[in-house]
């Protein structure tokens, strides 16, 4: 099992320095610079400026220099907000996010799983349809409709909650962001638990189990779980890829201080180093789901475990 | 090629009443995004600074009301309607044929070719495409042909996936050994014989597609990379209205709902379809 | 070829049945109509007996037994009595239901290869029966595994009992799953076509190791099969189903000696060799069982039987009761 880790682990890094690279170097060949957005600067000054900033050095220089930074946990300063660096700002907005998003996949897991299951136990029945289409749903409706929606109903028109806005340490505040950036992967998890439960229910050995005389309830959870959840399994990354996609809206939305606006902003505004910085974070955390994913493979399907 | 198959799925399709209300509501929409115009006396651009951000009514035949500028919000969600459908037609189209023929060469040449095309789509696919968009727009600034390239990507690398599995199991059969053998070449041999048995597979997913391309462009509008001024799409009017929910809702909810019914029903239209041509999905 | 066990004659006709089969009917509701499955079977066995049940594909073997354990799919309909020591288990809530299934009344199936969990260590599956039935700690349960896999001859049995179900041969876990069958003490175990999916070799080792612990548990055992060797090596009784019903039921020597029914007659002409008959479709005979979504009229086997007659294709045979312990559906049965 540890060997299965480790060889996995041995294949992510190299494709995060792959990504880094390319990023790196795309960024830089890209046409344009950093400062063509502010009014034509006398030429002395942007020497000065391109010089602070080192971009008149050779490129490989740069890389290598840029590489060095990046092992101390040094993205650089940020070309647009003068007074931080990138790991500063991204120090501040981070765990904002990261809470808004683990937050959120949670739920979806766990009311997916849910759902999906009790759908599938009670198949074609009014229950799952129902169940469906409310899954369809939060597929098809996006989350920058959902969250001022659910806004308008309970910040505004019922008062439970608050329209927007962040206080540290609140979960007010947190409740309907979590709940809009949710649904989509909710209901694509539920999706698929239902269908992967009751392709496992027709399995031989569920059969057995029943025919051991065994409780539904063992039988489900100990039996048939596992084999179902493979799918949702394969489904992760892209859960949290999609949760990173919502991101970016909802907090903009919901005026939470995370880091998902410096990614907007740093394109628009064509910030280098803050792009550069939020690709290699979103691209480590995605690379770090993926490993977790290799990892749950081998618990739900012991079989995986054994392949060379 | 299945005669057979289609008269099938067509008859189940039409026995499926969610499908079937699904597509009528997609035609209504549809029809009211490029007619509906016609029976409002209010012109997309004009500023009635005597009724700004009023509530939906009879004033002024602001049936919708209107937002923080004045400009009328029925006539204005129907143009942004037509800016949303017509992007998403188009890109539709692109990642479709790009699919189409990407998948369409790698399946069928098969062997090194092929599994090199395939790894270039795994490596892609995990990466969230705003990831894509934002480095192109960091890159290139913001314009329009850009939009198109990366709204076109969504979609494109499943429907290379599907289309690559069906022209792999096709290559084996007999009617393009007789092909082969009769001195066709491979361009003629892929498009006369190859992309017409894979038509099905690839209609269910490209009517699916069409409302995530639709759906992300509307996020990109959202967040001011897509769409840009003067143009306005579905996406951009909800982004001026998440602004006011307080004070006039309405400039959210017309264009949000609007978009909502669009993609609940293209989904579920989609749905039924893939329903319809796949018999083992049936329970 | 030796008739049964060990020698074990069949109980006294008074005795409790260990389970008895009255006019059981089982149909499946399907979008193109009603399938009949089972059409009015009466069948028992013994405490101790061994009844091995014989038929080919479709004949509805195995429906009757699945009815019995309450296994059937979620559009079938079962009617009749289904008695088990004497109690009615036929329809009976899952719930009751779990109280014999696994315990007293057990099964065990074709495929090995899929009828075990592949995520859950052998341990742990033999060791939930009597977790679930007698309340066992899990510790206490896993030594009582360890002894039914001894039983079963399976090698290493210490080794076994952490391992998951595909490190082992298809033989090993089938011997896992007939010792799965015995923790709870069964007093009828029904072996659905047990050797049907495993080598020549390996068969008969299983078949050896039924009739061994028949002995040693005293337990009675329902053998379905299509192999009329697989069931010669271990049934008092052999029971002949066609096309839903029972056509012919007797002590297993008189019916291996001299079928009377014209179908069993037909099944022992056609196997050239007891010991290894495969017997899915008869190759010597002519044409299919009967569609069982068509009606019925007269015998089901009338268009492929040597002796029908033009009553035959009018009048189903009732089953009667022959001399000997026997009996019979048929207008122009065989001497005996």
């Amino acid at each position: 099992m540890l060997r299965y880790f480790l060889k996995r682990l041995a294949g992510a890094i190299p494709t995060l320095f792959i990504i880094v690279t390319l990023t790196f170097f795309l960024i830089r060949a890209a046409p344009g610079g950093p400062f063509d957005q502010e009014q034509t600067l006398p030429p002395e000054i942007m020497a000065n400026l391109q010089s602070a900033y080192g971009l008149d050095r050779p490129m490989w220089v740069q890389y290598s220099r840029y590489l060095w930074a990046l092992v101390h946990g040094d993205f650089g300063p940020s070309f647009r907000y003068k007074d931080f660096t990138v790991t500063e700002l991204i120090g501040q907005g981070f765990p904002v996010t990261l809470e808004l998003g683990t937050i959120a996949l949670s739920l979806a897991l766990v009311l997916g799983i849910l759902i999906g299951s009790f759908a599938a136990l009670r198949s074609n029945s009014a229950a799952d349809h129902a169940a469906m289409a409310l899954a369809v749903a939060g597929i098809a409706i996006p989350s920058f409709v959902v969250l001022p929606m659910l806004a308008l109903l309970f910040g505004i028109h019922f008062r439970w909650l608050p329209v927007a806005g962040w206080e540290a340490g609140s979960i007010r505040h947190l409740v309907l962001p979590v709940v809009a950036l949710a649904l989509p992967p909710l209901a694509y998890i539920a999706r698929l638990t239902r269908g992967g439960m009751l392709e496992v229910l027709r399995s031989h050995f569920i059969r057995t189990a029943i025919a051991k005389g065994l409780p539904l309830h063992t039988v489900i959870l100990r039996h048939a779980l596992r084999p179902a959840l493979m799918p949702v399994a394969g489904y992760l990354a892209p859960a949290v890829a999609s949760i990173m996609t919502g991101s970016l809206v909802v907090e903009s939305i919901a005026g939470l201080p995370g880091v998902g606006r410096y990614l907007v902003q740093g394109a628009l505004n064509r910030d280098y180093t803050l792009v550069l910085g939020m690709v290699i974070l979103y691209s480590t955390v995605l690379i770090g789901m993926g490993l977790l994913v290799d990892l749950l493979y081998a618990w739900l399907d012991p079989r995986i475990r054994f392949e060379r | 090629m299945n005669g057979g198959l289609w008269h099938g799925a067509w008859r189940r399709l039409r026995a499926n009443p969610a499908a079937v209300a699904a597509l009528c509501i997609i035609a209504a929409l549809v029809a009211m995004a490029f007619v509906g115009p016609w029976f409002s006396p209010n012109e997309v651009e004009a500023l009635d600074w005597s009724h700004v951000a009023s509530d939906p009514g009879m004033v002024h035949a602001h049936w919708l009301g209107t937002d923080r500028l004045g400009r009328d919000l029925y006539v204005r969600t129907l143009a942004g309607a037509r800016v949303s459908l017509a992007v998403g037609l188009v890109a539709s189209a692109v990642s479709l044929s790009l699919g189409l023929c990407y998948g369409a060469v790698a399946g069928y040449v098969g062997g090194r070719t092929d599994h090199v095309m395939m790894r270039i789509i795994e490596i892609l696919s995990g990466l969230p495409l705003i990831f894509f968009v934002i480095f192109l727009t960091v890159l290139f600034g913001r314009s329009e042909s850009l939009l198109f390239v990366s709204i076109g990507a969504v979609g494109w690398l499943t429907m290379a996936r599907i289309v690559r599995g069906q022209a792999l199991s096709l290559r084996r059969k007999e009617f393009i050994e007789a092909a082969v053998a009769s001195g066709a070449s491979s361009a003629r041999i892929i498009f006369k014989h190859v992309v017409p048995n894979v038509l099905g597979p690839v209609i269910v997913y490209a009517t699916l597609s069409v409302p995530q391309i639709i759906l992300f462009e509307s996020f990109l509008s959202f967040l001011g990379l897509g769409i840009q001024e003067p143009h306005a799409s579905l996406g951009t009017l909800i982004a001026e209205g998440a602004g006011e929910i307080e004070a006039a809702p309405w400039i959210l909810l017309v264009p949000g709902v609007f978009l909502t019914m669009l993609l609940l029903c293209l989904n579920i239209f989609g749905d039924g379809l893939r329903d319809a041509f796949d018999a083992r999905e049936r329970r | 070829m030796r008739p049964g066990g060990a020698g074990i004659s069949p109980p006294p006709a008074d005795a409790a049945a260990a389970l008895c089969v009255t006019n059981l009917e089982v149909s499946y509701a399907r979008p193109d109509g009603t399938v009949a499955a089972v059409r009015d079977v009466s069948l028992s066995v013994g405490p101790r007996e061994c009844i091995g049940i014989v038929g080919e594909s479709g004949s509805g073997k195995t429906q009757v037994f699945m009815a019995a354990m309450g296994l059937l799919a979620e559009n079938a309909r079962a009617r009749g009595s289904v008695r088990f020591e004497g109690a009615e288990i036929l329809g009976l809530a899952p719930h009751p239901l779990n109280r014999v299934r696994g315990s007293r009344l057990t099964m065990i199936f074709q495929d090995p290869m899929t009828s075990l969990t592949p995520h859950l260590k052998i341990g742990v599956q033999l060791a939930e029966v009597l977790v679930a039935h007698r309340g066992s700690s899990w510790r206490e349960a896993k030594r009582e595994a360890l002894e039914a896999l001894e039983r079963v001859r399976v090698p290493e049995p210490q080794r076994r009992l952490r391992q998951y179900p595909h490190e082992l041969s298809g033989g090993m876990r089938q011997r896992v799953m007939i010792a799965m069958s015995l923790l709870g003490r069964p007093s009828l175990l029904i072996a659905d076509e047990p050797t049907s999916a495993l080598d020549v070799t390996v068969q008969a080792q299983i078949i050896d190791l039924l009739r061994m612990l028949r002995v040693e548990l005293g337990m009675a055992v329902a053998l379905i099969s299509h192999d009329l060797g697989v069931v010669a090596g271990l049934a008092d009784r052999i029971v002949v189903m066609y096309a839903g019903r029972v056509v012919e039921s007797a002590r297993a020597g008189d019916l291996l000696r001299s079928a009377r029914h014209p179908y069993s007659a037909l099944l022992l002409q056609c196997v050239p060799n007891l010991r290894d008959a495969r017997l899915e479709r008869m190759p010597c005979l002519p044409g299919q069982p009967p569609d069982p979504a068509a009606p019925e009229r007269g015998c089901a086997f009338a268009p492929r039987c040597p002796r029908a007659s033009e009553r035959c294709a009018r009048e189903r045979p009732a089953l009667r009761d022959l001399d000997g312990a026997a009996q019979v559906a048929c207008h122009h049965p065989l001497s005996p």
